[in-house]
């Protein structure tokens, strides 16, 4: 069962500010669907071995940087809050 | 001449513009016409661009002269919210980015771009394409054109339902559980889920990346396929995206064999859409087809597992959504502060509702009983899939369980709006392609409501899926 606690918990966790009503329906919401997920564990067969060849890893060469600020003006276009060609947060430290 | 929309395919317009019969302004203008006069009450699109008749303007110059006969020049075509156009505003349908305008082209934008296409708009969503009938967008629901009474589906509700009032000839959606088949076969229209890996998924934000695959809309397959052969590919920018020499060859089989998972089938689907199904299993026998029964045993564990991994994943992807670097920003008391209040003004309810519940199946106590499993589990669904295709070559389900739904019907039980999805999501666990091909029609409060076949096929064997949809297509 969740619990009021849980949800304050998540919320936090996940950085976004829930309302009291919102805490409630989740509440509810969380106990349908996590038991309808947990149907899974009724599942006991073993999982198949991974099958060689399946995953790769995709590399490349280090090499031809496109030009230095080339992409600059407009990505920091999109920034709510600029300062001397940097993204300007409140102070972390 | 009187251009009839409804008449037109990719095939036929490329005629037409051949014939000088209209030019790809000319065809611009009627679509813009029939948009501004159906859109107020649809609500498919969020935004038509203003650049509509100047792209066409384009297109016409190249088909002048029209060396290379490109299928797809001048031929106008929507796209889904959360797939990015330089310069042009990319929401994913959220108020997180209701301003923020894309940076760079999504690798199937500058493909469409090189065929001189014509972008007429961005259309409406489930938020972050979170949801099953675009009741979740920030900016209004899109209503089925059918019955404006009922949703579209989704979450490409609007993609769908645009080249249903004919709003466009063709459409982009992605699909991460049925986002592009369930609102196809709710609006009356054809939708493809490729391979995943068959279509880059550069400059599409990203829900959960292992499910997410671009796919196309049209009225017939064989719009559907043009648009996804001029997709398709291997792209640097996307790691997932699959080389062609990776790829299975299909041999040409002149008659397939058909599974049906019966067991599957029988628990919660109207039985409208059953009788209807089982009607076009027997067109497809007249077509000389063999139809069989089957059994996956996993596959009922197939939106179980889907409701772990897609939340976990999509809590970690929507975690950019800060508020530092684009999108909404609202200021709090320190950095955490703001990052509290940007998200909690900025995602809609069912976005929160995911990130919270990912939240909790990644969480330390819970990882191995919910997300581990459910990759145990992904594992055993798609071994179930390789091992029948062994024995049949393309499996066939309803796409949906219901025709679309009332508007409202379900909004306030998200497990039953879940529910939706389960004939269309074991395709995205297993990463095969699927194809929605509207089959049907069912009759509810006097209106003709939409219903479509969904069609299964092995990694990259979209050929098969494509003739077996003409052969439905031809009967109705």
């Amino acid at each position: 069962m969740i619990e009021k606690k849980d949800v304050e918990k998540l919320a936090e966790l996940s950085r976004i500010d829930i309302s009291e009503d919102e805490k409630k329906m989740f509440i509810k919401d969380f106990d349908a669907i996590l038991g309808y997920v947990s149907e899974i564990q009724k599942v006991s067969a073993l999982e198949p071995k991974p099958q060689a060849g399946k995953l790769r890893n995709i590399m490349r060469e280090d090499e031809n940087p496109h030009k230095s600020g080339e992409f600059t003006k407009a990505i920091l276009e999109e920034a709510p809050s600029v300062k001397n060609g940097y993204v300007k947060v409140k102070k972390i430290l | 001449m009187v251009i009839d929309l409804k008449k037109l395919t990719i095939k036929s317009t490329k005629e037409h513009f051949k014939n000088g019969d209209f030019s790809a302004m000319e065809l611009a203008e009627a679509y813009i016409k029939n948009i501004e006069q159906k859109n107020p009450e649809i609500n498919a699109y969020l935004e038509v661009f203003d650049d509509v008749m100047e792209q066409a303007k384009v297109a016409d110059k190249i088909l002048k002269n029209d060396s290379e006969q490109r299928l797809l020049t001048g031929i106008p075509i929507a796209v889904k919210d959360n797939i990015l156009i330089k310069g042009k505003t990319a929401s994913a349908a959220s108020k997180i980015l209701e301003k923020h305008k894309a940076v760079y082209d999504a690798t199937v934008i500058s493909k469409l771009k090189d065929h001189g296409m014509v972008f007429l708009g961005r259309t409406n969503m489930d938020e972050f394409a979170m949801g099953g009938s675009t009741e979740n967008s920030a900016f209004g629901v899109t209503k089925n054109p059918t019955d404006t009474s009922r949703v579209p589906g989704g979450s490409s509700g609007g993609s769908a339902a645009t080249v249903a009032m004919e709003g466009a000839l063709c459409a982009l959606g992605s699909d991460t559980g049925g986002s592009i088949r369930q609102p196809a076969s709710f609006c009356g229209v054809v939708g493809l889920k490729p391979t995943y890996g068959a279509v880059s998924r550069y400059g599409l934000m990203a829900m959960a990346s292992s499910l997410d695959q671009i796919g196309t809309f049209g009225k017939t397959v064989e719009d559907t396929e043009i648009l996804f052969n001029a997709i398709k590919g291997a792209d640097k920018m996307d790691s997932t995206s699959v080389p062609e020499k990776h790829k299975v060859v299909c041999s040409e089989k002149e008659k397939l064999t058909i599974g049906v998972p019966r067991d599957f089938l029988e628990s919660g689907v109207d039985n409208d859409i059953l009788g209807s199904f089982n009607k076009s299993l027997d067109v497809l026998r007249n077509k000389g087809h063999k139809v069989l029964d089957i059994s996956l045993p996993n596959i009922k564990y197939s939106l179980a597992a889907y409701y772990i991994i897609m939340p976990a994943e999509v809590s970690s992807n929507l975690a950019r959504f800060d508020g530092v670097r684009y999108g909404l920003h609202m200021s709090g008391e320190n950095i955490i502060d703001d990052y509290i209040k940007t998200r909690g003004h900025g995602f809609g309810e069912e976005t929160r509702r995911r990130i919270l519940l990912g939240t909790y199946v990644l969480s330390s106590g819970y990882y191995d009983a919910y997300y581990n499993k459910a990759n145990a589990v992904r594992r055993l669904i798609t071994s179930d899939f390789e091992n029948i295709f062994k024995e049949v070559d393309v499996i066939a389900t309803p796409t949906s369980p219901t025709p679309a739904f009332k508007i409202g019907e379900k909004k306030d039980d998200p497990l039953q709006m879940y529910l939706a999805d389960i004939f269309t999501v074991p395709a995205n666990i297993a990463g095969i392609p699927a194809i929605s091909v509207p089959s049907d029609t069912v009759e509810i409060d006097g209106k003709n409501l939409p219903v479509g076949i969904q069609f299964m096929s092995p990694h990259f064997y979209e050929n098969l899926l494509f003739r077996i949809g003409k052969d439905i297509e031809d009967v109705k």
